[in-house]
Parts: C-alpha cells; structure tokens; sequence
C-alpha cells in the first residue's frame, strides 16, 4: 500500500492476489475464551456468546497494555461472536481482534443482540491494521466465508467501523460477497447512538479529533519506547563519565555522567510526555519543533531550579546537556507522528527529512562538546 | 480539529471530477471532512490540506476517481521503508 504502482486500482482487487490457504475454510471461535458467557446455536454451528461487561481482569490487562506490556500478543480468535440473543434478522457489526478493540466494542454494545464478525488482524487496532491492510477486503471476504454468514443471517449488510475504510472497499465487498457495507462511527461512544438513530451517523460522528484524554492514554506506551531507546544513551554517559572522569568511579559518573544523562532523560519526557499533553499548545506545525520547544522548556526550568548544584561547570559542558536535551526531545516529538490522527505520509517525509540531520548534529555536538568539556576538566 | 493542523501543500492527494459519479462514499469515509458533495452531484475537495493520507477515501472510490499516495505517517516505517527493511510500524 506504500507504493503506489502503475496498475493503480488494479493493485488492490481482492481476488488478484493468492488465496492464502485455509481461507474460506469454515471455522467459528472456541468457546473457551474468557469473555465467552455461553453459546448460540445456528444452523452452521454454535457460536460464542460474548459478554458486555468487562471483568476486572479485562481492565487489568487493558492497563498493562497501555503501558506496552503484553501488547504484542493481546489477541481474540477472529471469526464469528454473538452478543445477547441474535437471530437471523440482527445487524452485523465487523471488528478487529486487538482485544482492546474487541473488548471496547462488545461492551459499548450492552443490552443488544447481535453478530460480531472479528477479523485476523493480528492484534492491531482497526485504523492501524486498515492502514496495513489486514483489516481489508480481502480477510472480510474470507471471514465472512468460514464463518459461512450467509447462512446464519437472511440480510446482506455488515456495519463497518469507519476508520476501517482505508483497508477495504465496500464496493468490492458488495461485488464479490453481496454483503453491503456501512460505515459506522469513528468512536464507539457514538455506536450505540448511531444504532438507535437507524444507522445515521450525524457529521460530528465522522470527524476524527485528537482530544486531551485520547493524547494521555498514548503518553505511556510513548514515554516506555523514548526510555527503551533512550537509557543506553544515559548509561553510556554515566560509564564514560564515570571511567573518563577524576577520581573514583562512582563520584566521576555521578558529577560528568549525572547531569548528561538527565538531559537525555528531560528529552524523553518532554518528547513523549510533554508533547501529547500539549499537543495544540506547542507552537510550530512540526512534531520536532514542538518537542524541541518542549525539550528547552523543561531544561531550563530543570536546571534553573537546581542550579545551585551546577554552577561549578563550564558553559561548554551545559552547551552540550542542553544539545542532548534538544536532539532527544525534537526526535521523541516527532515520533509522536505517528501516533498522532491528523499528519500525513508525505508531510512526515518532509519533517524527517528537515529535521533529522538537525537532530543528528545536535545529539553529535553535544557528545564530542561533553567529551572535550570532560578533558579540559 | 481546526485547531489541529499539519504541513499545507504537501499531501499527494489528486481528485478527477470528471471521473466522479457522486456515490459520496469519499465523503462518508474521510476522517477529515477533506470532502464534500455539491449541488450537481459531484464531490468536491473542500478542505485539502486536511487529509492525512491514509487512502480511504481511493480505496472506497467505486470510479477510481481519486489517487493518493496512502500509508501511515510514522517515523519508523518510513525509516524502514528507506532502509528497504520490512519492519513493524506501530
């Protein structure tokens, strides 16, 4: 989907590429999942029945998640799911098997009965996976023939959610299922209006937004990447400090590896902490600018407030904490791209492609000013 | 989202109005309003500079009338992708 090919249009025809084996095969999910209350029998077979409100140990695993533990393998059995008592008339609702999704979407669904078509898109999110393409018609096509719907429900309609759009054409859907598809709200707050509103969906429903709360459940899994790439940095500060340095190993480490070592860890948080927080806030347009202006804040107020502990080293060694803080802050910050609703492929090639030597020659200068700084000590 | 908002004139997303049919779709589709239908049953692009590129509204365009160079803005695919790596994204 990167690529964009001379065959525009052609490229993406479900039926043009290999069918991968075991497609179509009929098979409906095991019972023996937590979420599943009971069963609904179906002339095809017995389905799982999915409960709408979460246990403490769906929220316990959410939270994990959040904070990047275990969120690789967080995954449903894809197929076909029942919620309350549904029938042969009842709506089809299409999801993604990241259980966060799965779990958001049956419990916005409570008191309700219905079909849930959950597709393999190996525990990715349905916007993510839609981009990726494993949410997309090809695995819908084949979704909805093992789990053989045509025979469960007598209508030909499936609610798609709209963020899935980017991996599927409801066109081709139609063409070669006959299943029609509508798209549904962006968020699931808006579901259960959107259902009860016979399937309308008001403007407001189809516009992403990228508001306070949904920037802080992010903050996590961000600032647990900036630390993984960003605490070797730190420990070769305080080895090479506390090896290049005067004196003992540990007080060295501590006066020439501490303060480089919290300029890379003021870069982190204010990449992946400040920069989501305050998002529309940062001036500058580029993600890298708004870290940077974020990064510089919180050194200055940093080492402002301890700078009674400071005042003892040359300029050139401050120089280069705050060259680190910056290159580390503007990097974090313009990773934060992605996980962002609003910036384009093209307008992040374009900012990496400006930014990336600055933040290159920042994190370079401050190293060799730290380290000339460290032998003229 | 006015309040948010990213690079002008730097999307690569082409719209043919002569190709359009007027299904709407691309405006049911579009995460940002990018379009919206007219008077004569055309769509229209409305708010270019909006669009993040994630290809929905192409991939949902029955006429073909619509061609963007669609994938994810992250950081790390597109450092995979320059690196010719097949990679993880987010």
């Amino acid at each position: 989907m990167n690529a964009p090919s001379a065959d525009k249009g052609m490229a993406f025809l479900p039926m043009a590429k290999k069918v991968p084996t075991g497609a179509g095969e009929f098979k409906l999910p095991s019972i023996d999942q937590s979420f599943v209350q009971g069963t609904v029998a179906t002339s095809v077979g017995t389905v799982p029945q999915v409960g709408t409100e979460l246990t403490r140990q769906d929220k316990h695993e959410h939270y994990l998640v959040r904070w990047n533990i275990g969120r690789d393998h967080f995954t449903v059995e894809p197929g076909l799911y029942a919620v309350g008592r549904p029938d042969a008339g009842s709506l089809v609702l299409v999801g993604a098997n990241y259980k966060m999704s799965f779990d958001l979407l049956r419990q916005a669904l409570a008191g309700r009965d219905c079909w849930l078509l959950i597709l393999n898109t190996k525990g990715i999110n349905v916007w993510c996976a839609a981009g990726k393409g494993t949410f997309g018609t090809e695995e819908l096509l084949d979704r909805l023939q093992a789990s053989r719907l045509d025979a469960i429900v007598s209508h030909r309609q499936l609610i798609v959610p709209q963020l899935g759009a980017p991996g599927l054409a409801a066109h081709e859907v139609k063409k070669y299922s006959g299943f029609r598809v509508t798209y549904g709200p962006i968020s699931l707050k808006d579901l259960p209006e959107f259902l009860d509103n016979g399937l309308q969906a008001t403007p407001g429903m189809r516009r992403k937004t990228f508001p306070l709360r949904e920037r802080i459940v992010l903050i996590p899994v961000e600032l647990m990447q900036g630390l993984k790439q960003g605490i070797p940095l730190m420990l070769f500060f305080l080895l090479i400090g506390g090896l290049a340095g005067r004196g003992h190993f540990a007080g060295a480490a501590l006066i020439h590896g501490l303060p480089p070592a919290l300029a890379v860890l003021i870069g982190i948080i204010s990449g992946t902490v400040l920069t989501p927080l305050f998002l529309p806030r940062l001036p500058g347009r580029a993600f890298s600018c708004k870290g940077a202006i974020a990064g510089f804040s919180l050194f200055v107020l940093f080492f402002a407030a301890t700078s009674s502990l400071t005042h003892g080293y040359s300029y050139l060694e401050q120089v280069s904490w705050l060259l680190l803080t910056l290159a580390v802050s503007s990097w974090l910050g313009m990773a934060f791209t992605g996980a962002s609703t609003f910036t384009s492929l093209n307008g992040v090639k374009k900012e990496m492609l400006r930014a990336m030597p600055l933040q290159f020659f920042s994190l370079v200068a401050g190293i060799l000013s730290w380290a000339i700084a460290l032998r003229m000590y | 989202m006015e309040r948010f908002r990213y690079f002008e004139d730097v999307v690569s997303l082409e719209f043919d109005k002569d190709k359009c049919i007027g299904c709407g779709l691309c405006a049911i589709v579009c995460p940002h309003g990018v379009f919206a239908l007219t008077r004569d049953h055309k769509a229209q692009m409305t708010a270019r500079n909006q669009c993040m590129e994630c290809g929905a509204c192409m991939r949902n365009c029955p006429a073909l009338a619509i061609t963007v160079e669609a994938g994810e803005g992250c950081v790390r695919g597109v450092i995979n992708e320059l690196l010719g790596i097949e990679g993880p994204c987010c």
